[in-house]
């Protein structure tokens, strides 16, 4: 049961007396009750509120109500010098009426600056041509034939106004909590469950009181909310709602401002930095409190406040040079973040595109999401390395970044997410792409998309995947590698990174028969022919007589080991003998994108096993620690600990687990790094080592499924009925006629 | 060869599979013909503007190419770019007793 609820237009849900009269009286028996009665602004006492010209500024009415009256007004007077209150006075200046705005504290704006800050804000604003009076109670509003013509202050002075617009507040609504017995102090008292003082009822929203702080911003409601769904619905018994911290971000008349945390310091250790240049009407404080941000003001000049603001929610460590979270740092290198960074500075290294072209796409493109950014200047559609530092520009100068629901569409002709759309997939039976598209997507076969759901059926389907082959990649055409000459470089598989020397004296008798242009060693340890034709591939591959190394999917790539015990004087285990077992497992396995792996024999890294997206080292006592996640590409991460075990056999059974993971929950193109720290390590290991879901067993019999249905691709020219690897093209064309 | 009109005949349409493209080469010009799943088909400049990638590799559907080397979109009816000033050479061609011919 819930009390409370959307208002329909018009309808007050709750009158000044509690319920409204013409109401009828329900009787509901409940288990829980939730009480969301929100708040209604708050008129400060006085004589002669209400009727012609005096408005209250909450809804879009009341904003229409305002501006209509304002067309035949003169004067107005604002009673509220907060946030909104001087929001209201910005549009009434629009509407050529001189403004007063009336605040009863000494300051503006008292919860988010310091009186300084306030006093500055108020200088700003009384120089665009706005009267301020602070330190100022209105005691009535004064009326000549239901006409307002002035305002009497408390302390007898008068100003002449048409009209007025409060602005003070809002007050919870609590009246019926306070009917129900509930403990009631400034708002409905809750606990960290959001529970009232009564077990079975609770409370959410504005007209909440917890920890002695009443919110009326959104976000904190939203985290109250959730709590309280997971407490209500036993999803989490423990989840706690601790308070939120406050930040804003804003433009006050035309005025930059941030604010978040407190506004003064409280105890001794307080450490505060101030800025003041009163010429330009900058002013800039930090509190720090045990090195972290306990509150920011920026006024004027906001350039570091996305950054701060970031550092303020994660408690982060500030660096030990404090002005350079004022200004951003002296030698412009991104020791803060991208704030920082001059105009020109390229934040996609891939595409070349600047801080200034980004900003521009955000500001005048109203690019705000990164998707959206993407689009229109090919940021971040690169590596995709450069995706947060997008992410960080449309926060700092859009506000927020917009979730864009398509950017979680595996498709976005589709509007579903991976999850869903597997389901979709499975329930209807769709084994081709084109299949897919026909009957989830119109026809429309988005051209951008298709690889990816290639790849992501040939996890669902392994061995009954329709393949067609014009939703591969050029690369999956052709098994090899596209250069950007148009040629190809052939990559066969070396497990372990260990050969004969007859294989290779094949490679060498091959590369010299097609006159390869280079033969180089790769990073994955192992031999690439660069420069290849197109209609030389199958004959290479013929000729080699080695299976492919799939140095061209996404897919597993390689397993690459240091020397290990064989020969090294510090190995303490075989990781020649496990990296071939695991390529020889893995070999083909595709996934949302690349896997290189490695197996070191100790932790000296030598092979680099910590940054791969599966790694195992071997350590003392006989065991090999798993790690997933690293990365040493466009984004360098060393990969989190999954779990320590102590047989060759158990690092492929949690390899094998994690791989089939991530091939059913990655998104496309997405790394295991990335996925990694979308999940998080513990959420990861919960499931594939504690298997908290119980789905284990089926985890290893679906990886085993797809193991077995590995065929070498360059074997399949070989096969009867299977489809060429490669469309042979000729480039000639006889003209059959023409004419003039 | 934009003042005369002259058609080309390519040969037989299965030379070019379904849903792919495929590289002619006429008077030294590479020329990329589109065979899309639902049968129409295009004619385009076969080099990418951008690094000269070659179109007949990539991938296509709904009117589009996506270019192999670094997935520049065209528009293969217009030419248009995804990319500001990026723009392909487009050619008319139809399908006669399943045989491509090309409209130069």
């Amino acid at each position: 049961m819930v009390i409370g609820g959307a208002l329909r237009k018009d309808a007050i849900a709750y009158g000044a007396d509690g319920i409204a009269s013409d109401v009828p009286v329900v009787e509901e028996p409940y288990d829980h009750v939730i009480i969301a009665t929100g708040s209604r602004p708050f008129v400060p006492p006085m004589e002669g509120f209400g009727g012609p010209g005096a408005f209250l500024f909450r809804t879009i009415d009341d904003c229409d109500r305002i501006a209509e009256f304002a067309k035949a007004s003169k004067r107005a007077a604002v009673i509220g010098g907060g946030l909104l209150g001087l929001e209201a006075a910005r549009g009434l200046m629009t509407h050529d009426v001189h403004v007063t705005v009336l605040e009863a504290a000494p300051q503006l704006m008292i919860a988010q600056l310091d009186p300084e800050a306030g006093e500055m804000l108020k200088k700003t604003i009384e120089g665009m041509g706005i009267r301020v009076l602070c330190n100022t109670i209105t005691a009535k509003i004064v009326r000549t034939n239901d006409r307002i013509t002035h305002l009497e202050f408390k302390d007898g002075a008068t100003i002449e106004t048409d009209m007025v617009v409060v602005s003070a507040g809002i007050r919870p609504i609590t009246e019926i909590a306070t009917a129900s017995g509930l403990t009631v102090n400034k708002a409905v008292v809750c606990d960290d469950q959001m529970r009232t003082s009564d077990r079975a009822i609770f409370a959410v929203g504005e007209c909440v009181e917890h920890r002695g702080r009443i919110y009326g911003l959104v976000d904190p409601i939203w985290e109250q909310a959730k709590v309280l769904a997971d407490v209500l619905t036993v999803f989490n018994p423990k989840a706690e709602y601790l308070g939120s911290k406050l930040g804003t971000k804003l433009k006050v008349m035309g005025v930059e401002l941030a604010s978040m945390g407190e506004t003064k310091p409280s105890l001794p250790g307080d450490e505060v930095v101030v800025y003041r240049e009163p010429s330009r009407g900058v002013y800039k404080k930090l509190i720090v409190r045990d090195n972290v941000i306990a509150g920011a003001i920026l006024l004027g000049e906001t350039d570091t406040a996305g950054v701060l603001m970031q550092m303020f929610m994660a408690n982060a460590a500030v660096s030990a040079r404090r002005a350079d979270l004022l200004f951003g740092s002296s030698s412009g290198a991104p020791v803060l973040s991208v704030f920082d960074l001059p105009d020109h500075a390229q934040i996609c290294n891939c595409n070349g595109v600047s801080k200034g072209q980004i900003k521009e796409a955000i500001t005048i493109g109203k690019g705000h999401s990164v998707s959206k950014v993407g689009g229109c200047m090919k940021a971040g559609l690169g590596c995709g390395s450069c995706k947060s530092l997008v992410a960080q520009l449309i926060e700092a100068y859009a506000g927020e970044v917009k979730d864009d629901p398509s950017e979680h569409y595996y498709v976005p002709g589709v509007p579903l997410e991976k999850s869903q759309l597997v389901a979709e997939i499975r329930k209807r039976g769709l084994k081709s792409v084109s299949a897919v598209f026909r009957e989830l997507a119109g026809g429309k076969e988005d051209p951008g998309r298709k690889v990816g759901l290639a790849s992501l059926l040939k996890t669902l389907w392994p061995g009954e995947y329709d393949d067609e082959r014009d939703a591969r990649f050029i690369n999956d055409r052709v098994h090899a590698n596209i250069q950007k000459d148009g040629t190809f470089s052939v990559v066969p598989r070396i497990y372990g990174g260990v050969m004969s020397p007859a294989e290779l004296r094949r490679i060498a008798d091959v590369a010299e028969k097609f006159e390869v242009p280079m033969v180089k060693i790769t990073g994955g340890q192992r031999l690439d022919l660069l420069g290849v034709k197109k209609e030389n591939l199958p004959k290479i591959w013929k000729e080699l007589g080695i299976p492919s190394g799939h140095a061209y999917t996404k897919a597993f790539r390689t397993c690459k080991s240091c020397v290990g015990t064989d020969f090294c004087r510090y190995g303490l285990g075989d990781s020649i003998k496990l990296a071939q077992e695991i390529e020889r497992r893995f070999q083909g396995i595709e996934s949302p994108h690349k896997m290189k792996l490695a197996t070191g024999g100790c932790p000296r890294n030598c092979s680099e096993a910590y940054d791969k997206d599966l790694g195992a080292v071997a350590i003392e006592g006989g065991k090999w620690e798993i790690y997933v996640g690293g990365a040493a590409g466009g984004s360098v991460r060393k990969g989190d600990l999954l779990c320590t075990v102590e047989t060759h056999a158990d690092v492929l059974k949690y390899m094998g687990r994690f791989m089939q993971y991530y091939r059913e929950h990655g998104k496309y193109l997405e790394r295991s790094y990335g996925f990694v720290e979308r999940l998080g390590i513990e959420a990861i290991r919960k499931v594939i080592v504690d298997d908290s879901e119980s789905i284990c067993a089926r985890l290893d019999a679906d990886i085993q499924k797809a193991v077995d249905a590995y065929k070498d691709p360059w074997k399949e020219t070989e096969l009867p009925g299977y489809p060429p690897a490669v469309q042979w093209c000729g480039t000639g064309a006889r003209p059959c006629s023409s004419r003039k | 060869m934009n003042t005369t009109s002259q058609t080309v005949n390519l040969g037989s349409i299965e030379t070019i599979p379904v849903g792919q493209g495929r590289c002619f080469v006429i008077d030294g010009h590479e020329i990329a013909v589109f065979r899309q799943r639902d049968g129409r088909l295009f004619a385009t400049q076969n080099r990418c503007p951008h690094k000269q990638g070659p179109l007949a590799e990539g991938v296509i559907g709904a009117g589009q190419v996506v270019c192999p080397l670094h997935a520049h979109k065209f528009d293969l009816t217009t030419g248009a770019g995804s990319q500001a000033g990026e723009c392909l050479k487009t050619y008319r061609v139809s399908e006669s007793n399943r045989e491509v011919l090309l409209h130069l």
